[in-house]
């Protein structure tokens, strides 16, 4: 717990809420309540999130017909309801927990918010979807991929982004593709920081590989706090896997790639999961010493003209930067959280909750590369998919599968050039 | 081999530990208080750095002396604009104002450079040195060395000058000093001003080697603290010692028994030996 002795500093700031969103709303508006890390270690990916909630509000309340199928972007308003504006209500978790639990407990008791969206951090998630279960308040995950915050008998959780079962089994179809091809992939190690999101999606990996016969040569949790992770790497050099996974936050997989350079180990590829390697500060960082590292998207930019490439260039002239894949899948998973608002015809919790049951997108009303969004039983989009992206210059390119790739893999990957 | 890599590592970070910890622990052997915002000195110290790179395009000299002066700056301003004041209240207020100093700094940051994480630039400080099998991050080499030589020159400023025996006369009886002839606001000033030199150097060292955001100065604040107390609340070569054994047990035990175990075996250590010796290692009883 290296954060004690500031608790208070967490308390203080609990108290600086940041509240956003569009001018003062007519009655009937939607209060969505957001509750996301803004400052602190995610604070930037936070930040990012944040811009792109605030782009589904803007496509939603006003008109944007130009944006195809997707859903209610013509017209301005929720026409079921009238016309009904969205209003968000931003808070700052700062990836604690505790904080995440409290900020949801006042969203629904004091702002009266109809549904939430959050958390980022799976352990947040955790929590804060928790309180929503208590009040009977629609609860949107929107990126945290944690096994265990759908499936623990929720009737007011749902969750539009792939999961950490999802991504391992994409990794071993991604490995199987490799072998085929000829390339060598006996052993991989896992390097995943150590709160629920890491952990379970290492412990995802961990068992699908097990299941493809494909050996965990090492797997090193660490705290996405660390100053230093030499000791770490000097670890994986010693064991000389194939593959090194990195289940990472923004400031750890800097800290990671440029100690792996000053250190001179290079493996024959890395692969991110999503986050740190999805950070807007990412690829400014390190991309001269880490040419060829994956990540995992379930978002292209696509072919200009398009959909996609059209909320780009929106997300773009309000930040000054492409839309990535965390804060992608958040607006994906809002967008069908408001499409069942809408279905609703009402801001009653419950007729919402139901409208989100029947909920059945398709491909093509969607912004990300899923099949579908449809949720089961837990609350969980059974049609959820990922595609694997590579780092080209200064930019992801899609890779794999090859069916969808716009540029060529590159393997084993070519790290510094100098 | 691989255990030697793992020991210089541990003794190049301890060395940085040491120096941003120094200029806490002056502070508190000067005038009995806690700044809170040391971290965030750090802090400051860092986009100081970043800022003189981006802008002016300098090298690592121009940016560590930079860092150097602003911060030395900034601490004679807050001891002038702030503890100055403070110090005539009671306890409670001395070590709340530092903590609203801590926050006040990192929510300007915060509002000025965003939360992004950023990083330096490739400078000349970039590549690594093979010494038979050992590679030396030039960066970290640099950091380290500058480090130890600054920490010790602090300590050799403290006990060997003129200004050293007046810095020292003013924390021993203030009153005493006055009588002397010694101004007890402009040594008290002084010390501010190189606690933050120390600190605004620590973090342009750090800034080559370490990825960060405004709310990085929580995390080597509570470093210095440990830093501190380990050492010996007040010495100088205590913080020097300390920090380099606390960067060699984290890297030794995040080698040995995995990273997460290393602040527990830091920790329990460090339990241990306040159980044994409160003053800490150079403390004075």
């Amino acid at each position: 717990m290296k954060r004690k002795p500031f608790l208070f500093a967490a308390v203080m700031a609990a108290a600086t809420l940041l509240y956003a969103g569009g001018p003062a709303a007519a009655a009937e508006a939607v209060k969505v309540g957001i509750t996301w890390p803004l400052t602190g270690n995610a604070g930037a990916a936070g930040q990012a999130s944040k811009a792109a909630a605030e782009l589904v509000a803007e496509i939603v309340n006003n008109a944007h017909p130009e944006l195809g199928d997707l859903p209610l972007a013509k017209g301005e308003g929720l026409p079921n309801l009238g016309g009904a504006k969205l209003e968000l209500i931003f808070t700052d978790h700062q990836g604690n927990p505790s904080l995440a639990q409290q900020l949801t407990t006042r969203l629904i008791t004091q702002d009266k918010v109809h549904v939430m969206l959050g958390a980022y951090q799976s352990s947040c998630s955790f929590t804060a979807t928790a309180v929503a279960e208590r009040y009977g308040i629609p609860f949107m995950v929107g990126e945290s991929a944690a096994l265990n915050i759908t499936g623990r008998g929720f009737k007011w959780v749902f969750r539009g982004t792939p999961i950490a079962s999802d991504y391992a089994r994409t990794y071993m179809r991604f490995f199987d593709d490799m072998k085929k091809a000829g390339k060598k992939i006996e052993s991989i190690a896992i390097v995943n920081e150590n709160t629920d999101y890491g952990t379970s999606v290492a412990e995802s990996v961990t068992e699908e590989a097990k299941k493809a016969n494909i050996a965990v040569a090492i797997r090193i949790p660490y705290s996405a706090s660390s100053t230093d992770v030499s000791a770490q790497v000097l670890q994986l050099k010693e064991k000389n896997p194939d593959v090194v996974i990195f289940i990472s936050y923004t400031a750890d997989s800097i800290l990671y790639i440029k100690t792996m350079k000053n250190l001179e180990y290079k493996p024959p590829m890395v692969i991110g999961d999503d986050s740190g390697f999805s950070d807007p500060s990412f690829v400014p960082a390190i991309f001269d010493v880490a040419q060829g590292v994956m990540n995992r998207s379930a978002w292209a930019i696509g072919k200009p003209g398009s959909t996609t490439y059209k909320i780009n260039e929106m997300y773009k002239a309000k930040t000054g930067r492409d839309l990535d894949d965390t804060s992608a899948r958040n607006m994906q998973s809002f967008f069908a959280l408001v499409d069942a608002i809408n279905r609703a015809g009402s801001t009653d919790p419950e007729k919402i909750r139901l409208a989100l049951t029947q909920t059945d997108l398709k491909p093509e009303q969607l912004m990300m590369g899923y099949q579908g969004v449809k949720f089961d039983s837990t609350g969980q989009n059974i049609l959820a998919a990922t595609y694997l992206i590579q780092l080209h210059g200064k930019k992801y390119e899609l890779v794999w599968p090859a069916k969808a790739a716009d540029a060529t893999l590159q393997w084993p990957m070519a790290g510094w050039t100098k | 081999m691989l255990l030697l890599q793992v020991v210089v590592g541990g003794l190049l970070l301890g060395a940085i530990y040491a120096l941003f910890s120094s200029g806490l622990t002056l502070i508190w052997g000067m005038m009995n208080v806690i700044n809170f915002a040391h971290g965030e000195f750090v802090m400051l110290g860092m986009y100081v750095a970043l800022l003189v790179v981006v802008w002016l395009g300098g090298g690592p000299a121009a940016f560590g002396m930079a860092a150097a002066i602003a911060l030395f700056v900034l601490g004679v301003v807050v001891y002038a604009g702030l503890i100055r004041h403070v110090m005539r209240g009671p306890m409670l207020a001395q070590i709340l104002s530092t903590f609203g100093l801590a926050l006040l700094l990192r929510y300007t940051a915060f509002w000025i450079f965003s939360a992004n994480f950023v990083s330096l630039p490739e400078t000349s400080l970039s590549g690594t040195i093979n010494l038979g099998g050992i590679l030396l991050p030039v960066a970290q080499l640099v950091a380290g060395v500058v480090a130890v030589a600054f920490t010790i020159a602090l300590h050799v400023l403290l006990t060997r000058t003129n200004i050293g025996s007046r810095l020292l006369a003013v924390s021993e009886d203030r009153n005493a000093a006055m009588l002397m002839g010694i101004r007890p606001d402009r040594m008290q000033a002084l010390a501010w001003g190189l606690a933050g030199c120390a600190a605004g150097i620590a973090g342009a060292l750090m800034a080559t080697a370490y990825p960060w955001s405004p709310s990085v100065g929580e995390t080597f604040g509570l470093i210095a603290f440990v830093v501190v107390a380990f050492g010996g609340f007040g010495s100088v070569p205590g913080a020097l010692y300390a920090g380099l054994i606390i960067g060699l047990i984290q890297a030794v035990s995040a080698f040995w028994f995995g990273p997460i175990y290393k602040d527990i075996v830091v920790y329990s250590l460090f339990v241990a030996l306040l159980w044994l010796r409160p003053q800490g290692l150079m403390g004075k009883a």
